[in-house]
């Protein structure tokens, strides 16, 4: 496999993104999820959107604010991994969602435009420690496992219907949670997602057989654009299976620059992937891969990076019929890079600390839990060199936790990205002042009886 | 005449809402051999709720008294053994109903063939214990023994015989009880072919019972009790306004659902409010289309249950009186259900998420003389909860799922500590497969979030959400749900505080017998399901 090429530049401290001031966090214990580790009573100084310094002596610069963490325990900013946060805001109303495009072939599918900096939810992810998010389309299955059997007619975006999924969901992209900008994404073409297994195999037409044909035969068409894109300019070119605008999306798929985001799960299913990747010589990412604890040597051999979701203990479809707790644990002990997801609705995006939690209770290392939750996605687009770790010359997303952030009764205590402080307040925050017995006890909502 | 009453199946007089709600006096626990109702169930019930005491109900207004404010105990069933005085000598012996066909006779068709797990006297030593009963006992001892807790404290003596496990450094809470399950009813792995959980036929299908659909091998059981869950609630889904009645189970692996069903404990109609049922049904054209509705369609149900409860009661007090009472009313299996709400043997189970839909519930309620027990996801229930704490209705919601959908919009990771703050009942529920295996960290999710509001709550007060306060909200609050002399021996033992995310069920005992052990394979049970496929432990 190649390593991730990157692309496209990045712009992770924008002007709009820039503090005023320095400033010092003092007195924290900073896990950096970089090469410095653990540091037991630190400083870090932020300017100008970026981490300057850290370390247990860091000179301060004249002028910063400094902020005395108590011995709290500081991170860098949670990064989704994979999430529909901002292009779905409420699941069941249709006219909230961007997150997927329909039809078949949905490669071209770009969510950028309906990135929602007003969304609500933005603000709830932020405040449970979430910086980045590297946004994913989905096709036309859905639900995401939300709320299942809640009599729920809405599958996703765009009035996908179960019967009309797609292989190629779309690109994905990354954007920071910010309340400071409306221009969120920092991050274009990160990669392209992929549906594989029972979804695809109902997309093809009803086999995985199927599915893979098609697949196979969309790529060589790629393949075959990219190297006679003068011919299509005439309008000479053979018959293509897909628009021109999908088989520009996959062009830096087939080169190996970008990487495919492949949702797949049974064990064998992985194989197939594993194959095709082989084959077509693509970089690949898992996400689910719920059985991917028995093929961890191939994945760790491979060297494909796996985003999984750690509560996951159900067959809950024939695909996941060996899903385990340990699967963290087996596919890090193998040597898999492993970054752990929460739902993929924003509402339980939340859980992405407490799921890197469980899979400490099942046997992966503390380290390794946060480095998935922060470092680790980061890599897997292809944005690590700029965020995902506290180092100098990193982009400041900075967290302050009440207490250990992956226990679910810790809370963060401050947010900083690019440098920035986030307001402390959501939708639901706001609810709860308004309703919450008042220190006084006497209570003053705004709407009584 | 009345030979013989059960009324000592009511342990008592209850003084603590808790152990009331198991105070039930049902139809089935009497043996009545010359069944005389001389003042109809519904008049009586009635006539309590508003403190007007007949002269028949004059007995009844001590017990009635002792238990007003608790949820689960109505009127009418501590008005049944009022109607036990004396009657008239029948002057006809009135012609049995056919089998099947007394709604009063056929209460239990599907009894329960639930046998606890084989156990033998154990003494855990040296944990913390959160009795779910208002106790956090540090270095304690709890004994139980022949499937009760026998003794629970500091200085509590460990009987001759008993077995002894280390305890120290651990936690030990009461199993923990999903109040809001659909395991067995949408089972793994999730095909059509085995979804059972909504008979979305029919606005009501109070008819249904959720037990019907019940596949015991649904792996979920197994993961659930992993996670520390002794007993649940299953209940059919929200796609109709009245979805039919749940049942309660013991976690235990089982070829059959009744071999699961908690002993004794009482139905629940799951019933529902808002987008669901008007969705489902709009979508085909029918009625409810509208929140208006979803009202006026319940409204027409209950004057129909009022009328059956009615024609029953007309007929038996003339069979009793040994009247002429013509045709007995023919057995509705709907209206039996919804009856059984009106005469308080059935608890009224709400799916509701919003406040105002959730008053005028409790409306509804008020007009038919019935009593909602629990309103379920409750998202809005903080707006509410001075009116929720004062009606005594518990909430059962999640720590912080919300914003899936227009109704759940408002839901905040606060709602729990909120409604704590305020002294309503308050339930963690999880109403999903995988959630359910962690309870304890969805309630330490809120615990962390009303602490961020300023509102904190002690775990003393949190292990309830997930033991003794669904336990109350299903009937079962005098048997299981805390640790208590008495009752049963129903204990997870933790390797570690159990709001810790870390927190893992060491062992998990129903009715003192060891249902999972985390480091004895023997008792990892594999659903027939699960057999001949790839898993770990087969590795």
């Amino acid at each position: 496999m190649k390593p991730f090429a990157l692309a496209l530049a990045l712009a992770v401290s924008s002007p709009a993104l820039a503090a005023a001031e320095p400033i010092a966090i003092i007195n924290a214990k900073i896990e950096t999820v970089g090469p410095a580790g653990t540091l037991a009573s630190a400083t870090l100084v932020m300017d100008n959107g970026k981490i300057v310094a850290v370390g247990p002596s860091v000179v301060i610069p004249k002028g910063a604010k400094i902020i005395d963490a108590k011995g709290a325990i500081v991170t860098p900013g949670l990064v989704a991994a994979t999430t529909s946060l901002g292009i779905s805001e409420i699941e069941q109303v249709p006219s909230t969602r961007d997150d997927g495009a329909g039809g078949q072939i949905g490669a071209a599918f770009n969510p950028a435009a309906g990135v929602n900096p007003d969304a609500p939810t933005i603000a709830l992810a932020r405040l449970n420690g979430l910086t980045r998010a590297f946004l994913t389309p989905v096709a036309g299955r859905s639900g995401n496992g939300a709320h299942a059997h809640d009599d729920s007619a809405f599958d996703t975006a765009g009035g996908h219907e179960q019967d009309d999924p797609t292989l190629f969901a779309g690109q994905s992209i990354g954007i920071n949670l910010s309340a400071n900008t409306p221009d969120l994404i920092f991050k274009t073409n990160a990669g392209m997602v992929l549906e594989f297994g029972e979804s695809a195999a109902a997309a093809a037409g009803g086999s995985r057989g199927a599915s893979l044909i098609i697949l196979k035969r969309v790529l060589a068409d790629v393949r075959h654009f990219a190297a006679n894109r003068a011919l299509y300019d005439k309008g000479e070119g053979r018959d293509l299976m897909v628009s021109r605008l999908d088989l520009e999306a996959l062009v830096p798929v087939v080169q190996g620059k970008t990487p495919l985001l492949v949702r797949v799960s049974s064990a064998n299913d992985i194989r197939q992937v594993l194959k095709l990747a082989k084959e077509e010589n693509l970089t690949i990412v898992l996400e689910g891969a719920e059985e991917g604890w028995r093929v961890a040597s191939d994945l760790a051999a491979a060297k494909v990076p796996v985003i999984i979701d750690t509560q996951a203990a159900l067959p809950a479809s024939f695909e996941t019929l060996a899903t385990h707790l340990r699967n963290a644990q087996i596919l890090y002990q193998a040597g898999v890079q492993v970054s752990i997801m929460g739902s993929r609705d924003y509402n339980n995006l939340r859980q992405s600390r407490m799921n890197a939690g469980t899979a400490v209770a099942h046997g992966l290392p503390y380290q390794a839990a946060l480095a998935a939750i922060t470092l680790n996605p980061a890599k897997i687009w292809g944005a690590d060199k700029e965020i995902g770790s506290i180092e100098a010359g990193k982009a400041a997303d900075v967290v302050i936790w009440s207490g250990d952030p992956l226990e679910g009764q810790s809370y963060a205590t401050a947010v900083f990205i690019a440098g920035q402080a986030q307001p402390m307040t959501s939708r639901s925050t706001e609810l709860a002042a308004r309703y919450k017995p008042s220190a006084d006890g006497i209570a003053r909502p705004a709407y009584r009886n | 005449m009345w030979t013989k009453v059960k009324v000592a199946k009511q342990i008592g007089v209850q003084s603590d809402c808790e152990s009331a709600g198991i105070a039930l006096v049902r139809d089935h626990d009497f043996v009545l051999p010359n069944t005389k109702y001389i003042v109809s169930q519904k008049a009586i019930a009635l006539s309590l709720r508003h403190s007007i005491l007949s002269a028949s109900a004059v007995a009844l207004v001590l017990s009635v008294t002792l238990v007003a404010g608790c949820e689960t105990t109505s009127a009418a069933q501590n008005a049944k053994p009022a109607s036990t005085e004396p009657a008239a000598k029948p002057k006809a012996t009135p012609k049995p109903l056919a089998k099947g066909m007394d709604s009063n006779a056929a209460l239990d068709p599907f009894p329960s063939t639930y046998k606890p797990l084989p156990g033998v006297a154990t003494a855990i030593v040296g944990a913390t214990i959160l009795t779910a009963a208002g106790e956090e006992i540090e270095n304690g001892t709890i004994v139980f023994a022949d499937g009760k807790i026998v003794a629970v404290g500091k200085d509590v003596a460990i009987p001759d015989g008993a077995k002894r496990v280390e305890g120290r450094g651990k936690f030990v809470t009461p199993g923990i009880i999903d109040i809001h399950s659909h395991l067995g009813v949408y089972p793994s792995p999730g095909v059509q072919a085995n979804s059972d959980g909504n008979e979305a036929t029919d606005p009501n299908t109070a008819e249904v019972w959720a037990e019907h659909s019940i596949w015991p091998q649904d792996p979920g059981f197994n993961r659930a009790r992993e996670g520390g869950i002794t007993s649940l609630m299953i209940l059919p889904g929200s796609a109709n306004l009245f979805g039919g009645r749940s049942v309660t189970l013991k976690n235990v692996p089982s070829i059959t659902e009744q071999g699961m069903k908690f002993p004794g404990a009482p139905y629940g109609l799951k019933m529902a409010c808002g987008e669901n049922p008007k969705r489902v049904y709009g979508s085909r054209s029918r009625s409810p289309s509208t929140r208006m509705g979803n009202i006026a369609v319940a409204r027409r149900a209950w004057i129909d249950a009022a009328d059956y409860n009615r024609k029953w009661n007309d007929y038996r007090a003339k069979v009793a009186a040994g009247e002429s009472a013509g045709d007995p009313p023919k057995r509705d299996l709907k209206l039996e259900t919804l009856s059984g709400v009106l005469n308080g043997d059935i608890l009224v189970q709400n799916h509701c998420y919003r406040a105002d839909e959730m008053a005028l519930m409790m409306d509804m309620a008020k007009e038919f003389g019935y009593k909602i027990t629990t309103f379920h996801h409750s998202s809005e229930a903080y707006k509410l909860a001075p009116v929720l704490k004062e009606a005594d209705i518990c909430s059962a919601t999640w720590a912080d799922w919300q914003g899936f959908k227009m109704e759940s919009l408002d839901g905040i990771a606060e709602n729990a500590g909120i409604l704590q703050a305020h002294g309503a009942c308050t339930i963690i529920h999880s109403d999903d497969a995988t959630m359910i295996q962690h309870l304890n960290q969805e309630a330490a999710l809120a615990m962390g979030v009303a602490a961020r509001a300023g509102i904190p709550v002690s775990r003393l007060e949190a292990i309830k959400w997930i033991t003794a306060n669904p336990a109350r909200a299903m009937g079962i609050g005098a048997k299981t749900g805390s640790l208590e002399v008495g009752k049963m021996a129903d204990i997870v033992l933790w390797d570690r505080d159990p709001f810790s995310t870390y927190a893992l069920a060491q062992t998990v005992y129903v009715d003192g017998g060891i249902a999972y052990d985390r480091n004895d394979p023997a008792t990892h049970a594999r659903s027939d399901f699960d057999l001949g496929r790839p898993s770990l432990e087969q590795k």
